[in-house]
């Protein structure tokens, strides 16, 4: 049985299709067998940042309304073997998205995989609602600045009530990813700290992913950052927040900030 | 019959008591609406999201002029959950269900725009001691959990205690008072049933709106000076004051 996690935010823009991904990619070099699905019907980006585009055939709508098989929608990386992906559709709309759909097919992914990543729409709606529906772990990514923080924490309280777990009264795994943290606007106090964003959101922190041109060209030549700027600052970011996913306790480095300062980074709370 | 006696788990009924507030109209409907408007102008939202009960005991109405009371308050945004004191042939299956047994209980104050200092409350002064035996204990909601943003907190049987924070758009309404041991980053409205004795505690205050009885203060009318501190809020003479605690 494979974990099926949930990359949420609430605010668009933030770096879920990015995250996904990337973690998708990460979780893959080691072996692990990942599928990266795109709930973001009608506005789908994921196979373009996994550089699958030209290669879509059946989508996610297409499975749940009974058009194709599963095995036929699936698209397996051409770089990383265990690596597929689920695309959305792009002429639908999140509507065609049903609830005994998702759940079929978000079953059928987790007893075939090790890990289900689900890359969740923007915004409260159904298309978000029935991304994190089945969810295992959540995954918010949250930018530093105070409007993705709000968000995030309106995420959270959805994830704590609307998902199967928190209506069967177990407690969703949450996690929190902080992305496109910029080391030198931090330093200018034009951004959130990561403690300021810990101390509202309380739950624990993933990683923290620097803001990077690295990851854009990554973006544009179609590949996860992991996989085209593995050495980055960013995909290192990556690599080791997949490793915390999967349990490893990894500390967290704070982007900019000096080795001297690894005594109080140990003392935060890590995944 | 056997798969009735079979049925493991039975319907569960369970009664429940709520405070609606009462309203009265009185004859003729176009002079007591033009004052409920004047009212409604003076606090807006006094009656939104409130369950509104309508008296029409001693009135002598027919089914058409009490339908179109009660639609004239819909537009109002005042929706009527039931009427009390109407005969069974004035209510049919387009008006609210009647209504029965309500007992009464403190006033609704409406936020005046001069504070008059609320006459005594004669009933619960004219009890005598020794007819009230039991005791009862207020209510209270304790919430271990922080409240998020977009979440809303209602109670207006009494006192909320929130271990935790509460987030920018996030809102507890409480009956009685509220006491948060976190940052309070969203709104905070006290004393909402009537009640102007209630405070609101908080760690660290960092509201976006705080209210008592109606009395409110946007973050704005804050003295800076009190953000990020440990505070409490009350209620003096119609003005809400702020103090540092401890």
């Amino acid at each position: 049985m494979g974990k099926v996690v949930v990359i949420t935010s609430g605010k668009g823009g933030v770096g879920k299709t990015t995250t996904s991904a990337a973690l998708g990619a990460a979780l893959a070099q080691n072996g692990e067998k990942v599928v990266v699905v795109d709930f973001d019907v009608g506005l789908r980006n994921l196979d373009l940042v996994m550089g699958a585009e030209r290669r879509v055939v059946y989508d996610l709508v297409n499975v749940i309304q009974g058009e194709a098989k599963l095995a036929q929608a699936l698209i397996r990386d051409k770089r990383l073997e265990t690596l597929y992906l689920l695309p959305a559709s792009q002429t639908r709309d999140k509507d065609n998205l049903t609830p005994e759909g998702v759940e079929k097919v978000v079953t059928a992914l987790r007893s075939a995989f090790d890990w289900v990543i689900c890359d969740s729409p923007a915004g409260i709606e159904r298309g978000a609602t029935l991304a994190m529906r089945h969810a295992d772990v959540a995954i918010v990514v949250t930018n530093p600045e105070v409007s993705s923080v709000r968000d995030s924490d309106r995420i959270i309280g959805l994830l704590d009530s609307k998902t199967l777990k928190a209506e069967n009264g177990e407690r969703m795994e949450k996690h929190l990813l902080l992305t496109r943290y910029d080391p030198v606007r931090a330093e200018r106090g034009d951004m959130l700290k990561v403690d300021d964003v810990l101390e509202i959101l309380s739950i624990p922190l993933l990683g923290i992913i620097p803001e990077s041109m690295d990851v854009l060209k990554a973006s544009n030549v179609g590949s996860p950052v992991t996989l085209a700027e593995s050495a980055s600052a960013p995909a290192r970011a990556y690599f080791d927040a997949a490793r915390r996913l999967k349990g490893e306790a990894v500390p967290v480095t704070v982007p900019g900030e000096k080795r001297g300062f690894f005594g109080k980074i140990f003392g935060r709370k890590a995944a | 019959m056997t798969n009735v006696l079979t049925q493991p788990r039975p319907i569960r009924l369970k009664g429940r008591s709520f405070l609606a507030l009462a309203l009265s109209p009185e004859l003729p409907f176009e002079d007591w609406l033009a004052r409920l408007d004047d009212l409604a102008s003076r606090s807006a939202g006094f009656f939104l999201r409130r369950p509104v009960v309508l008296d029409v005991d001693g009135l002598d109405i027919n089914r058409a002029e009490l339908r179109d009371l009660v639609s004239q308050l819909g537009t109002r945004n005042v929706r009527i959950m039931g009427i009390e004191g109407a005969r069974p042939s004035l209510l049919g299956t387009d008006l609210p269900p009647a209504m029965t047994d309500g007992r009464p209980a403190s006033d609704f104050e409406p936020p005046a725009e001069e504070t008059t200092e609320p006459d005594a409350d004669e009933e619960t002064v004219a009890i005598p001691v020794s007819v009230a035996p039991a005791v009862k204990a207020t209510p209270s909601m304790i919430v271990t959990e922080p409240v998020r943003s977009g979440q809303s907190l209602f109670f207006p049987e009494g006192d909320v205690t929130v271990v935790g924070s509460v987030a920018s758009g996030a809102e507890i309404v409480a009956g009685g008072s509220i006491h948060i041991y976190g940052t309070l980053r969203g709104r905070a409205l006290a004393g909402t049933t009537g009640d102007a004795s209630a405070r609101i505690f908080c760690s660290k205050l960092e509201a976006e709106l705080i209210a008592i009885d109606g009395f409110y203060k946007t973050a704005e009318d804050m003295e800076p000076d009190l953000r990020g501190r440990a505070v409490q809020i009350w209620l003096e003479g119609g003005t809400v004051r702020t103090e540092t605690l401890g």
